[in-house]
């Protein structure tokens, strides 16, 4: 290995800058005569709209204009569009309904955009901002998933009946009721995955510009995917094309996912700037991040596990309701389609599985992607539903799922619900797990709290999850209305440094260091000697974005790519200067080499030789060093792992601690160690709040967001982690370059099922049978009352 | 934030003063309370009179029976100061409790008692050890002192100088934090005393108040067997997203258990 190359645990170049605080996020960016927005938001869930009076605010002092959906639709400005479209059981496409930025006629959640009001200081324009004079007419609102489909619910959208988006389904239904039909055991379950606010750390900002002499547009945003945004704000929202916009993502503070969607703000600073003719600038305040940002899960669901007398699995069954929110964010429908319902075999021999999603509109900030997007969700019903069938069957949990489990000698495995599993042994994830927690000296442990009044319990989480998406072809035939491979230039300078721009756009993930590594271990050249460019639509070629796990194995894999080409290129450069044969040209730690002879040219010297090309074979080759790939995935990868949790349960406040947290994960080969444990504890951590803290709650009768702060809003803090034993099991992707997996989101996807199974593990001594993430105090105290009232009735 | 006017003075006297000729003034001590509701645009003063700059109101004094904790003490510099660690132990942890290091470093003694949130720790050792409250008018009691949800016994204008707590025999605190604010959903404060045993509770009712069947209970002896018992009545508790009034009512004898047990 080489000292900074591929496997090294190599310190974050990146981490220079953000650790001393010169890293520029959007809003450390001023551009010359900028002015300010703020937006007027609804106070409401639901009302129509019946007036808005700007007039007031545009005599107020310094402001340069107030916009609203009336000059959006007078400029004709088209709604937001999704990405994805998802057709119903039936054959029907899924309900759209147009999503103006600036909402013209109804508000339809508590933070929609109704106005934007722009002026000389950011205080200012919220002076004149409360100046705004919005008449409604309040509405009834629907903020629950579980009701939002029943008679009476207030509709959301009129052209969308019973707030239906779509009902769609995935799996062989026959199959799965003859199975049920006919089984010794079924265990049901009721789950409710909570509804989460990401919470990066960097609030999403944005300054749009516009330059009159050029007739050019910039937008600078913080955003996990640059083009994708060019793309759907220039051809859809606005009708720019794209060599007149550029956008520009500088450094982002987290995302989580929610920095993937274009949203109303991005549309509004964009069209504004040119009506304006000065940049107008924005960045949102926590509460606005809580209101207005894309939020994650919010599922209901109802599932049955059929197993036959010897306890395998026969087929499984799901009915879930997925929240959507008031508008269809940008990857909305395919999250728990998809994203959710391809994972339901999990690493398990199920052979029948049939799964139903209806997505519902409700009036809610939208659902999309976030940490996991729809694999944590089918992780957490999964592993609940397993974990309940050992407890009502009275087995060893590791056995039923050592029984049930897929063997790595069946790969590749087809999946009944469309995947196919390149490679995995997850067998020896379980075991290996186990074996780091002692699963047999659990019961000692067990006693050994008790002595101390604690109830300890022992939880598992077995997941897979499916990620590097994805062949663009599939996605096309799923709906997707984007490709989604990923491109990357390498360009290789004349005195031998590398610049290299990749489509991939790093928010916390480190690419900056890993691809950087690829480089150096692939070309033979110093790490320093190495910068990554992202982020910005005029330097970097056309690029699909970070998230859902892609960078490396999609992102990374186009890298290397790239690298080959010029790898090939060099070889002809070599085989020209050493008067050999390119055939017998090798490359090796950035030499080239006439095989068995000792003549040979550093990497360096033929990348001069490219650009000053005195001795070059220029009847064969052009001059220059510098090549581009695009990457398209033949198949999504599959990380696996096993996660247990061991917890301690104080029965008098109904406290949990995560006293131990067991991760062994498979992510293929690993690039820097010490970044994928960076990743992973993250991830864990992610997880754990949303099974102890998280939880984002609307008012059901008024539709007012009740956790719209962090003094509401429990985010997970150092102390209510442990100290995390993580391992990795290593079985290299069979069709990347790389062998890579991808590793950003198993922790969060599989942590949340460990650490409530652990919980209900803990509290089968008091009889509770039934529980909800999040295991706050309160609503843990609460499950152990009811269930002390149940046995006493 | 709305604009306002900045006064900085340097005596008590001064801050009245200026207190006194603004239509809304407000004092301004650690600003973590004030600060953040004037961002959110829910508190609109037109003058603010910044106590950072009057000495007289900082520092800690302990002699003889008594901690006098001039009001502008951050939180932190009560948690750790070796005199209050030895003289009301129970005092110093319970500073030390309060928010995180910033909130810590900023929040003060006298803006939390001003304030009266519910949910903050500093009433319950206010009331618990029976302290007085000094203001440059006058001196309030503890029992006296608080009145209902963010309500105080302060006049308008009247300033917190100090707080004087006197030293218990054997004191004990416990609170049990909300996760996400760490505020006190419950926080119990007991104390034995020469008057006799108080104990007050801050996070469950509008306001801090004293609990008398656990004073009594713990009279008869000073045990945590002693309140383990003595239930408190949901009826009037605060109940929210966190914590319904019946949790905090059982939280409450949990609380002083743990409080009584913790006690030196
Ligand atoms: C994140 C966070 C977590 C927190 N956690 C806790 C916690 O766990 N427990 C807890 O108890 N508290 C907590 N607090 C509150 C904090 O500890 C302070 O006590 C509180 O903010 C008030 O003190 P201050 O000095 O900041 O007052 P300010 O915010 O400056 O003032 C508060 C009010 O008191 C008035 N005032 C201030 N000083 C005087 C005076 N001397 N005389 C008269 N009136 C005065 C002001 O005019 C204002 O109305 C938390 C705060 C934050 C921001």
């Amino acid at each position: 290995m080489a000292e900074n190359g591929i496997g090294a645990r190599v310190r974050r170049k990146e981490d220079a800058r953000f650790l001393v605080g010169k890293s520029t996020y959007t809003d450390d960016i001023n551009r010359p005569g900028q002015a300010h927005a703020v937006f007027v938001r609804s106070p409401h869930a639901h009302a129509t709209i019946k007036k808005v009076d700007i007039s007031k605010a545009l005599k107020a002092p310094g402001v340069v204009a107030v916009l609203t959906g009336a000059n959006m639709l007078a400029d004709k400005v088209n709604g937001l569009p999704a990405g994805w479209q998802i057709h119903s059981k039936d054959g029907s496409p899924m309900n759209e309904p147009p999503h103006i930025p600036l909402a013209p006629d109804k508000a339809r959640y508590v933070g929609d955009h109704i106005a934007v009001v722009i002026a000389e200081t950011r205080n200012q324009a919220r002076d004149a901002a409360e100046l705004v004079d919005v008449s409604y007419e309040p509405l009834k609102a629907v903020v629950n998933v579980a009701e939002a489909d029943k008679g009476g619910a207030p509709q959301v959208h009129d052209q969308a009946p019973g707030n239906l988006c779509y009902d769609w389904h995935l799996g062989d239904k026959a199959a799965v009721d003859a199975a049920l039909a006919k089984a010794a055991h079924v265990v049901k379950l009721d789950l409710v995955n909570n509804r989460l606010v990401p919470n990066a750390i960097e609030p999403r900002a944005g300054i749009g510009e516009y330059d009159a002499a050029t007739d050019r547009y910039t937008l600078y945003t913080s955003s996990q995917n640059p083009h994708v945004i060019r793309l759907l704000m220039g051809a859809f929202v606005l009708g720019i094309p794209e060599h007149k916009l550029r956008v520009v993502s500088p450094d982002v503070g987290g995302g989580f996912g929610s920095k993937i969607f274009h949203y109303a703000e991005e549309a509004v600073l964009t069209w504004a700037a040119k009506k304006v003719g000065r940049p107008v600038k924005w960045t949102a305040e926590r509460s606005e991040s809580f209101l207005c940002d894309a939020h994650g899960r919010d599922h209901a669901t109802h599932v049955e596990l059929a197993l036959d007398k010897d306890h395998k699995f026969t087929a499984l069954k799901v009915s879930t309701k997925a929240a959507m929110g008031a508008y269809l964010s940008t990857f909305a429908p395919a999250i728990p389609t998809w994203l959710y319902g391809t994972l339901l075999a999990g690493v398990y021999t199920t052979p029948a599985v049939y799964v139903e999603t209806k997505a519902l509109f409700t009036n809610t900030s939208a659902v999309d992607a976030y940490r996991g997007a729809g694999r944590p969700e089918a992780c957490y019903l999964l592993e609940r539903v397993v974990e309940r069938a050992a407890w009502q069957l009275g087995i060893d949990p590791v056995e039923l799922r050592r029984k049930n489990v897929i063997p790595a000698s069946a790969m590749p495995y087809q999946t009944p619900v469309a995947l196919q599993y390149d490679c995995g042994d997850f067998g020896k994830n379980l075991n290996d797990a186990a074996k780091v927690v002692d699963w047999a000296g659990f019961a000692k442990r067990r006693e050994e709290s008790k002595k101390r009044g604690q109830l300890r319990g022992i939880g598992i989480s077995h997941y897979i999850e499916a990620c590097g998406i994805a062949p663009s072809a599939v996605v096309g035939a799923l709906g997707g209305r984007a490709g989604l491979y990923e491109s990357a230039e390498v360009r290789f300078h004349p005195t031998g440094s590398v610049t290299v721009f990749t489509g991939s756009h790093p928010h916390g993930q480190s690419n900056e260091t890993t691809f950087a590594q690829i480089v150096a271990d692939k070309l033979g050249i110093p790490i320093e000697n190495v910068e990554i460019v992202h982020g910005d639509t005029d330097r970097i070629p056309f690029g699909m974005g970070t998230y859902g796990s892609r960078s490396l194995a999609v992102g990374g894999s186009a890298l290397v790519k790239a690298i080959d080409k010029v790898i090939a290129k060099g070889k002809k450069i070599a085989a020209h200067q050493l008067e050999a044969s390119e055939a017998d040209i090798e490359f090796k730690d950035g030499v080239f080499r006439v095989a068995g002879t000792d003549k040979q040219k550093a990497i360096g010297e033929i990348a001069l030789s490219a650009y000053v090309p005195h001795n070059f074979p220029h009847e064969t080759t052009e001059p220059g060093l510098d090549e581009s790939a695009f990457y398209d995935p033949k198949n999504f990868t599959f990380p696996s792992g096993c996660h247990i949790a061991e917890v301690e349960v104080d029965p008098e406040t109904g406290t949990t601690k995560v006293l131990r947290f067991v991760a062994v994960d498979d992510f293929g080969n690993i690039i820097n160690p010490m970044i994928v444990e960076g990743q992973v504890h993250g991830g864990i951590t992610q997880g754990i709040g949303q099974a102890l803290t998280e939880n984002c709650v609307y008012d059901a009768q008024s539709g007012q967001l009740l956790t719209g702060s962090f003094m509401d809003y429990c985010m997970p803090k150092a102390d209510d982690v442990p100290s995390f034993e993580v391992s990795t099991n290593v079985v290299p992707c069979t069709h990347n370059p790389l062998g890579v997996k991808g590793c950003g989101e198993a922790g969060t996807i599989g942590a949340a099922a460990a650490v409530i199974n652990a919980l209900l593990d803990a509290l089968k001594p008091l009889g509770v049978k039934e529980f909800d993430m999040p295991a706050s105090p309160h609503r843990v105290w609460q499950a152990i009352q009811n269930a002390s009232r149940k046995a006493a009735d | 934030m709305y604009s306002f006017a900045y006064h900085k003075p340097t005596s008590v006297k001064d801050a009245a003063g200026a207190f006194a000729k603004g239509s809304e003034a407000r004092y301004l001590a650690g600003g973590h309370t004030l600060l953040p509701s004037m961002r959110l645009r829910l508190s609109h003063p037109s003058d603010l009179v910044d106590l950072a700059g009057v000495a007289e109101l900082k520092g800690i004094k302990v002699d003889g029976g008594t901690v006098t904790i001039g009001a502008m003490t951050p939180h932190g510099e009560v948690a750790s100061n070796a005199a209050v660690a030895k003289a009301i132990p129970a005092l110093a942890k319970l500073a030390g409790g309060i928010g995180d290091p910033q909130v810590r470093n900023r929040g003060t003694i006298g803006g939390s008692l001003a304030n009266s949130d519910p949910a903050a720790d500093y009433p319950a050792a206010v009331l618990g050890l029976g302290a007085t409250i000094k203001t440059n008018k006058r001196e309030i009691k503890a029992d006296d002192y608080f009145k209902g949800l963010f309500e105080t016994a302060l006049e308008d204008g009247e300033l917190i100088t100090s707080v004087s707590f006197p030293v218990p025999e054997k004191a004990g605190y416990a609170k049990f934090a909300n996760p996400a604010s760490r505020y006190a959903i419950v926080g119990v404060f007991v104390a034995k005393t020469k008057g006799g045993v108080r104990v007050a509770v801050t996070g469950a009712g509008p306001c801090a108040f004293r609990q008398a069947a656990m004073e009594k209970a713990l009279s008869g002896g000073f045990t945590a067997d002693a309140v383990a018992n003595v239930k408190h009545a949901a009826s009037g508790l605060n109940s929210d997203l966190h914590a319904s009034a019946e949790y905090r009512a059982h939280l409450v004898t949990v609380m002083a258990k743990r409080a009584v047990a913790a006690a030196s």
